[in-house]
């Protein structure tokens, strides 16, 4: 396949005693969905937070686009065209669908306080091109009839919707989506699951935790496994499934 | 101004209506006596003070109780360039914008170790800044005399344009402008820009960016928001707009003292903001007036009322100010408490919940 996009090497993670990461490595290649799944617990939620820059790993590099990552501050990982979303929606509830992804172009844009201040004719320009571009994406997740509606306002599935078109007006090169089946009826699963498909169409390289075992070995190209903190299989969704070890740690005790 | 075309008809005539009404006003307040011209000037001061302190606490919110320190500051900046105490006598237009920006600096400085401070203890320590500040200012007198301590600095200069010297009265076309009317129509043009500023901010990239911070700051972080710029940025915005107001304050009474920037005042200008509505500049314009006007009325009508009704004092203005203070902060919180008049998002919020 084509080039690797990320490469995380020698990964580690404690909090206090308890190593939450141990040694992971993986490489994420351009355009492919790339599963992460494991047990409750097994650290996959971590490992996100330290590829997003919330927490300071402990040991290990990752590169990205062939470049080290600077993983100390969040929103430098998300110039660098990493975006997220959050487990648990973090929305910004009391600002609008539309003004939550305006949020999103704030990476991409550059008016300061004196453009602001000014109106000067770079500034507006720039506010139509965000309001715009806003718009596009809402359409293209499906809720451009929620635009004006107060995040807070959305149905559960409208709210994932929505973060993933805030993750997407940072231009990312990966978007890397925590859970984003989760509580999801079958039907919004359906939905999303078309929806991460279209990604990949566009060129998107896609990094999915999921629980959804099925809708992670459907959908992604390559599935890495995390138990206790370590990675014990990388592979194709057919060898994943086949491989005792993730039996024995996962779909073992999980799907039987 | 992109305002004025959104407008239909009718919202253009009410908005020359309050014009007018505006431009007249304090002719009607000096007919009434020039204090209540100064008390108008002082109202339109809090209000200023309170829509820079709406950038931190409504816009980013970021809980600042030391807000009065940039007051202080933009006082005495003006005080010590602008009277005979080090013999410097510049004039305002130069000596604002100085005010503006040293005030601007000390919101950096005051930002910068709070940045990871949240709620509580963000409100602890931006208090203690206040109380530094006006401790500062109360002990700067030795080794080298630069705020003269606690007796303060006076005979300030007043504005002067041109032959217009803002300390006494000029007569144009049969009226009288007296200092007081004068320095109410400079401060309503400073009210206006930074009216017009705050509208531009709040929706622009940088204000969408503050209440995202406000909203979830995690998720501001991950969405490629420079959180330690941003709210920087908030603190000196708000800083600048206090500095500015302080040397009006300076320069309207001639005289400054540390006993002018007292915790009270922090406190006072973020009732306003939290009375009127954060966030919404219209609610905190509001939250200040009243807030400015209702202590200024009792004052000046419970000693008349007492004599009349019981024929001597029985509550001294004073406590009954405070009393109706409290009493209003409290009834607000009851049953109103995101302002008189908050912003659209947070009403949106209360009237669903009431439902």
């Amino acid at each position: 396949m084509s080039a690797v996009l990320l490469e995380a090497r020698g990964i580690g993670k404690r909090f206090g005693g308890v190593q939450a990461l141990k040694d992971v490595s993986l490489t994420i290649k351009s355009g492919e969905i790339y599963g992460l799944i494991g047990p409750n617990g097994a650290g996959k939620t971590t490992l996100f937070n330290v590829f997003t820059g919330l927490y300071p790993r402990d040991d290990g590099e990752v590169l990205f686009g062939g470049s080290p990552l600077h993983l100390e501050s969040p929103h430098e990982v998300a110039a660098a065209g990493i975006a997220r979303t959050f487990q648990n929606i973090r929305l910004f509830g009391n600002m609008t669908a539309r003004e939550n992804v305006m949020v999103g172009r704030h990476v991409r844009t550059r008016a300061g306080v004196v453009g602001a201040m000014l109106r000067t004719r770079a500034e507006r320009t720039e506010e139509t091109a965000i309001r715009r571009r806003a718009d596009e994406l809402l359409h293209y997740v499906g809720i451009a009839d929620r635009a004006d509606d107060l995040a807070r306002h959305l149905s559960y599935g409208d709210q994932r919707r929505l973060e993933i078109a805030r993750a997407l007006a940072t231009e990312p090169k990966l978007l890397a989506l925590d859970e984003p089946a989760a509580g999801m009826n079958a039907t919004e699963t359906a939905g999303l699951r078309d929806l991460i498909e279209g990604l990949r169409r566009d060129g998107l390289t896609v990094l999915l935790i999921e629980h959804d075992v099925k809708l992670v070995l459907g959908l992604c190209d390559r599935v890495a496994v995390l138990d206790y903190g370590q990675k014990i299989a990388e592979d194709v969704p057919e060898a994943v499934r086949a491989n005792p070890k993730v039996i024995e740690a996962y779909l073992g005790t999980s799907a039987h | 101004m992109g305002m004025l075309k959104d407008m239909g008809h009718r919202e253009k005539i009410g908005l020359a209506l309050i014009a007018v009404a505006l431009m007249a006003l304090p002719f009607v307040l000096a007919s009434a006596g020039t204090a209540w011209v100064r008390i108008m000037n002082f109202a339109v001061l809090f209000v200023l003070l309170s829509l820079g302190l709406n950038i931190v606490v409504g816009f980013a919110g970021l809980l600042d109780l030391g807000y009065v320190a940039f007051y202080a500051v933009g006082a005495y900046v003006y005080a010590l360039l602008a009277s005979p105490h080090f013999g410097l006598h510049l004039p305002f237009w130069v000596i604002l914008p100085i005010g503006a920006a040293v005030a601007c600096v000390a919101g950096v400085i005051l930002g910068a170790p709070t940045l990871r401070l949240r709620g509580d203890y963000l409100a602890i320590v931006t208090l203690g800044f206040g109380e530094i500040v006006r401790i500062f200012m109360n002990n700067l007198s030795n080794p080298i005399n630069i705020t003269n301590g606690p007796k303060g600095i006076n005979r300030i200069d007043s504005f002067q344009i041109g032959p217009v010297n803002f300390a006494g009265s000029d007569t144009l076309a049969g009226l009288v402008f007296s200092g007081p009317i004068k320095y109410y129509y400079f401060l309503m043009l400073v009210l206006l820009a930074v009216i017009v500023i705050n509208r531009r901010l709040q929706d622009s990239r940088i204000g969408r960016a503050w209440v995202a911070i406000r909203e979830d700051e995690v998720a501001a972080k991950a969405s490629g928001i420079n959180t330690r710029n941003i709210k920087l940025l908030a603190f000196a915005m708000g800083a600048s707009f206090g500095g500015i107001a302080g040397g009006m304050f300076a320069a309207m009474q001639t005289f400054v003292s540390p006993e002018s920037f007292v915790l009270n005042e922090s406190i006072m200008i973020l009732a306003m903001v939290v009375l009127g509505g954060m966030g919404n500049i219209w609610g905190v314009i509001a939250g200040a007036v009243l807030l400015s006007f209702v202590p200024e009325l009792l004052r000046y009508t419970v000693e008349p009322v007492q004599m009349a009704l019981f024929g001597k004092m029985l509550v001294d203005p004073e406590v009954l100010r405070m009393l109706v203070f409290g009493l209003a902060l409290v009834l607000t919180m009851r049953f109103r408490p995101a302002g008189l008049w908050p912003e659209t998002r947070h009403r949106r919020e209360l009237s669903e919940n009431r439902a």
